[in-house]
C-alpha cells in the first residue's frame, strides 16, 4: 500500500474524484520472471547434460533421442497422450485436494487400488459390451476414493495427518494388489494362457476397452478427450463455483472457513474423496487404454505414474490449464526415455532430468514470493 | 493358534532371527536418529528415504574407489549431507514446500544413483566383522549386538550423541524452539530457519551412516532397491514413537523385526504370506497413529515454514 492511499484515506477527500488506478503491466518484471524461469531450466538441462557428459555418452544425442521418442518420431504424439492422460488425472485431483489445504501423496497408491478395482470389475463380473467400459472406469473411481477416504476418515475421526496416512496406504495398496495378483478368486487370470511364474490379471476383452482414434498417424485413446474436458471443469469449478470457493477458503484460512459455515471434516473429507477418485480414475484409464500393461493388471502396474501425476500437480502451481501442458511435458520424458537406451546412455537419466527440472520449477516462485515479501516488510516500515 | 505360539517361540529362541531383527533395526535407527533431530527442529522431511540411498551409494563408489570401508563411510556421510543440503536450504531459505522438495528428492537421488551406478558399476565387498570379546558371548542376543563390523557399532554413541547434542546444548534449546515456537524463537534471536537446516543436516550425516551401514555391512553390493521404501519406515518410526528418542529406538526395533520375519520365518520352516506381511509395520503404524494420534504432542509448528511476519 502506497502512503498516498493512506493519506487521502485519512484526510477523508472524495475518492470518487481521481480514476481508479489501473495496474499496469511491468514489463521489465516479466522479463525478469521469464529469464529466472529460463536459467533455472537451463541450469537443470545443463547440469544433466553434465551428467552424461561426465560419463562418456553424448548429451545431444541423449536429448534428441527424448524429442525423437516422445514428438517427433512416428506416431509418437500418441504414445505421449496416452501416459499423458493419467498424469493429468492425477494432478488434478491432487490440485483440487492442495487447493483446500490437504497434502495427499499417496496418489501412486490410489491409482493402483483403482486399477485393481477396474481389473476386477473388467474381468471378474462376466460383463461384456460397451458399457462394460463406463463400469470399469467407475470401478476404478471407487476404489480410489474409498483408498483416499480411509485417510480422511483417520483424518477428521482420529487427527492423523493426512500426509502421512496417504504416505503409508501407498505400500500397503502395493502390497494388497500384490496379493490380489496371487489369488485366482480376487484378481489373478485362469493358469490357461499364462506361464506360471507370471502372476498377471486377465485381459479387458476386446470390447470393454476404451476405443482409440487415430489422428495424423497418432493412436490414441479417447479419454484423452475426457481428461481434458475434466481439466476445464475442475478449472471452472474451483473459480465459479460456491462448493469451490468454500474449498478455496478451507486451504486459505481454516479458522475463517470453519466461522463462514465450511466445515472441514465435510469440505476436506470430500477433496480428499474426489483426489482419491481422479487418481483411481487414471488408474482405471490406465488398464482401459491400453498405454500401460496392454489392458492387463500386471504387477507394478502404477509404476510411479501417481508420484509423477504429484509432481504434475505441484509445478503446476494449483492451476489446472497449466496442468494439461506440464502433463504432456513430463510424458515426453517417460515416452522419450525408451528411446534413449538406443545412444548407450542408461535410460534412468530420464529420472535425473524429470528430478532437476521439478526442483528448477520451484525456485523462480520462491525467490519470487521472498523478494514480494522484502518489499512488503519494507514498506510497512519493518526495517527501520 | 498353537502354530503361532510355537512359531512366535522359535523365533524368540532363535539367534539368526535376533541378528536379522537388528540388522533392520539399526538401519532403521541411523535414519531414524538423524529424522527425530530434524523433526523436533519443525521439518517433516520425507527426503531421509533419499539420503538413505545417496549414502548407500557413495558408501559402495567411495569404498570402490579408494579401497577402505572408512573411505566409504566418509564419502556416505558427505553424499547424505549434500542431499540435506539441497532440502535444508530449497525448504528453509527459500520456503519452498517441503513435502514437494523432498519427494522430488526421493525421485532425483533414486534416478542419479541408478543411472551411475548402472555406468560405474561400484563392486565392493561385505566388511568384516569385529568381534566384541565377552559381550559376543551372551546367548541369544550377543552375537547379534556384538559381532558386527564396526559400522554397526557407530549407532551405540550416535544415539546418546543426538539425545545430548537436543537436550543439552544450547544448541539443541534453540532447535526444540524452532520447532515449537519459530515466532517466540525468532524474538528471542534465535536464527529459526538456520537452526531448522543444521537440524537437516544431522539427518543428513545420519542417514548417511545408515546408507553405509546398509551397503557394506548387511547386503554386500549396491542395487537401486536397497533402501526400497524403508527410509519411510524411518520417518514412520519417528511418528510412531510420539517424537521421543525413546520410542522412535522403539519404533526401529519393532519395525526392524517386522521386516525381518519375512527373512527369518521361511528359514525357520514357516510358510508365510509374503505381501500382507510386508505390510504388517504399515498397518501397525496406521492403527498406532489413530489410537494414539490425539494424545501425543507433535512439535507444534512440525512441516510448517518459517517465514518472519507471516501467520
Amino acid at each position: 500500500m502506497s502512503a498516498e492511499s493512506i493519506t487521502t484515506g485519512t484526510a477523508g477527500a472524495p475518492t470518487a474524484a481521481r480514476p481508479p488506478r489501473v495496474r499496469r503491466p511491468e514489463y521489465g518484471q516479466l522479463a525478469g520472471v521469464v529469464g529466472l524461469y529460463v536459467a533455472c531450466i537451463g541450469a537443470a538441462l545443463a547440469l544433466s547434460a553434465l551428467l552424461v557428459e561426465v560419463t562418456g555418452g553424448s548429451s545431444v544425442d541423449v536429448f534428441s533421442a527424448l524429442l525423437n521418442g516422445s514428438i517427433r518420431g512416428d506416431g509418437r504424439i500418441g504414445a505421449t497422450l496416452g501416459v499423458a492422460v493419467p498424469l493429468l488425472l492425477v494432478a488434478l485431483g491432487t490440485i483440487l485436494s492442495n487447493r483446500a489445504g490437504l497434502v495427499n501423496i499417496g496418489q501412486e497408491g490410489q491409482l493402483y487400488i483403482g486399477a485393481a478395482c477396474a481389473a476386477y470389475a473388467g474381468t471378474k463380473l462376466g460383463m461384456h459390451g460397451p458399457h462394460v467400459v463406463v463400469l470399469v472406469l467407475l470401478a476404478g473411481i471407487v476404489g480410489g476414493a474409498l483408498w483416499a477416504g480411509i485417510a480422511g476418515l483417520l483424518k477428521y475421526r482420529r487427527n492423523v495427518p493426512e500426509v502421512l496416512s496417504t504416505l503409508l496406504l501407498v505400500t500397503i495398496a502395493s502390497q494388497l494388489v500384490g496379493y490380489g495378483l496371487k489369488n485366482q478368486w480376487l484378481l489373478l487370470a485362469p493358469a490357461e494362457g499364462r506361464s506360471n511364474r507370471q502372476q498377471v490379471s486377465r485381459q479387458l476383452s476386446a470390447d470393454t476397452r476404451l476405443p482409440r482414434v487415430t489422428w495424423f498417424g497418432n493412436q490414441f485413446p479417447i479419454s484423452v478427450f475426457l481428461a481434458i474436458a475434466l481439466a476445464l471443469l475442475v478449472g471452472a469449478v474451483m473459480v465459479r463455483t460456491v462448493w469451490g470457493m468454500r474449498l478455496r477458503m478451507l486451504g486459505h484460512n481454516r479458522r475463517t472457513a470453519q466461522r463462514a459455515g465450511v466445515a472441514a471434516s465435510r469440505y476436506g473429507g470430500a477433496a480428499l474423496l474426489v483426489s482419491g477418485g481422479f487418481a483411481g480414475l487414471a488408474g482405471g484409464a490406465m488398464l482401459a487404454g491400453g498405454d500401460f500393461g496392454n489392458y492387463t493388471l500386471v504387477p507394478g502396474f502404477a509404476s510411479q505414474i501417481g508420484w509423477t501425476g504429484l509432481l504434475v500437480a505441484l509445478v503446476s502451481r494449483q492451476r489446472a490449464a497449466l496442468a494439461i501442458a506440464m502433463a504432456f511435458v513430463f510424458a515426453c520424458l517417460r515416452t522419450g526415455s525408451s528411446f534413449v537406451a538406443s545412444t548407450g546412455v542408461e535410460r534412468r537419466i530420464t529420472d535425473v532430468v524429470q528430478g532437476l527440472l521439478v526442483l528448477a520449477l520451484l525456485v523462480p516462485p520462491a525467490l519470487l514470493f521472498l523478494r514480494q515479501r522484502r518489499r512488503a516488510q519494507n514498506a510497512a516500515g519493518d526495517r527501520t | 493358534m498353537i502354530d503361532v505360539l510355537s512359531a512366535i517361540g522359535d523365533v524368540l529362541t532363535s539367534e539368526a532371527a535376533y541378528l536379522n531383527a537388528l540388522t533392520f533395526a539399526v538401519f532403521l535407527a541411523f535414519g531414524a536418529t538423524g529424522e527425530w533431530v530434524a523433526e523436533r527442529s519443525g521439518t517433516l522431511s520425507i527426503s531421509v528415504e533419499a539420503m538413505l540411498l545417496g549414502g548407500a551409494f557413495a558408501a559402495a563408489l567411495g569404498t570402490a574407489r579408494f579401497g577402505s570401508v572408512a573411505a566409504g563411510l566418509a564419502c556416505a556421510i558427505a553424499a547424505g549431507v549434500v542431499v540435506a543440503s539441497v532440502q535444508a536450504n530449497m525448504s528453509h531459505r527459500l520456503a519452498a514446500n517441503q513435502f514437494v522438495v523432498g519427494l522430488t528428492l526421493n525421485i532425483l537421488v533414486l534416478g542419479v544413483a541408478s543411472f551411475l551406478a548402472s555406468e560405474l558399476k561400484p563392486s565392493i565387498r561385505k566388511a568384516g566383522t569385529q568381534r566384541i570379546p565377552l559381550l559376543a558371548d551372551i546367548p541369544l542376543v550377543g552375537q547379534a549386538l556384538f559381532d558386527r563390523t564396526w559400522l554397526f557399532y557407530l549407532i551405540y554413541p550416535l544415539v546418546p550423541a543426538c539425545w545430548w547434542l537436543v537436550f543439552r546444548t544450547r544448541w539443541g534449546l534453540e532447535l526444540r524452539a524452532a520447532g515449537e515456537n519459530p515466532q517466540s524463537a525468532d524474538v528471542s534471536g534465535i536464527d529459526v530457519n538456520k537452526r531448522r537446516r543444521q537440524g537437516i543436516y544431522v539427518a543428513g550425516a545420519t542417514c548417511g551412516m545408515g546408507g553405509a551401514y546398509l551397503v557394506l555391512g548387511a547386503v554386500g553390493q549396491f542395487e537401486d532397491s536397497i533402501v526400497g521404501g524403508r527410509g519411510f519406515i524411518a520417518l514412520i518410526a519417528v511418528i510412531f514413537g510420539g517424537w521421543t528418542l525413546r520410542g522412535t529406538l522403539f519404533g526401529c526395533l519393532l519395525f526392524g523385526s517386522v521386516l525381518s520375519f519375512r527373512l527369518s520365518l521361511p528359514a525357520l520352516g514357516y510358510q508365510l504370506n509374503g505381501d500382507l506381511l510386508a505390510s504388517l509395520p504399515f498397518v501397525v503404524t496406521i492403527l498406532a497413529m489413530s489410537l494414539f494420534a490425539s494424545r501425543v504432542r507433535p512439535p507444534v509448528a512440525l512441516a510448517q515454514p518459517f517465514i518472519r511476519g507471516l501467520k
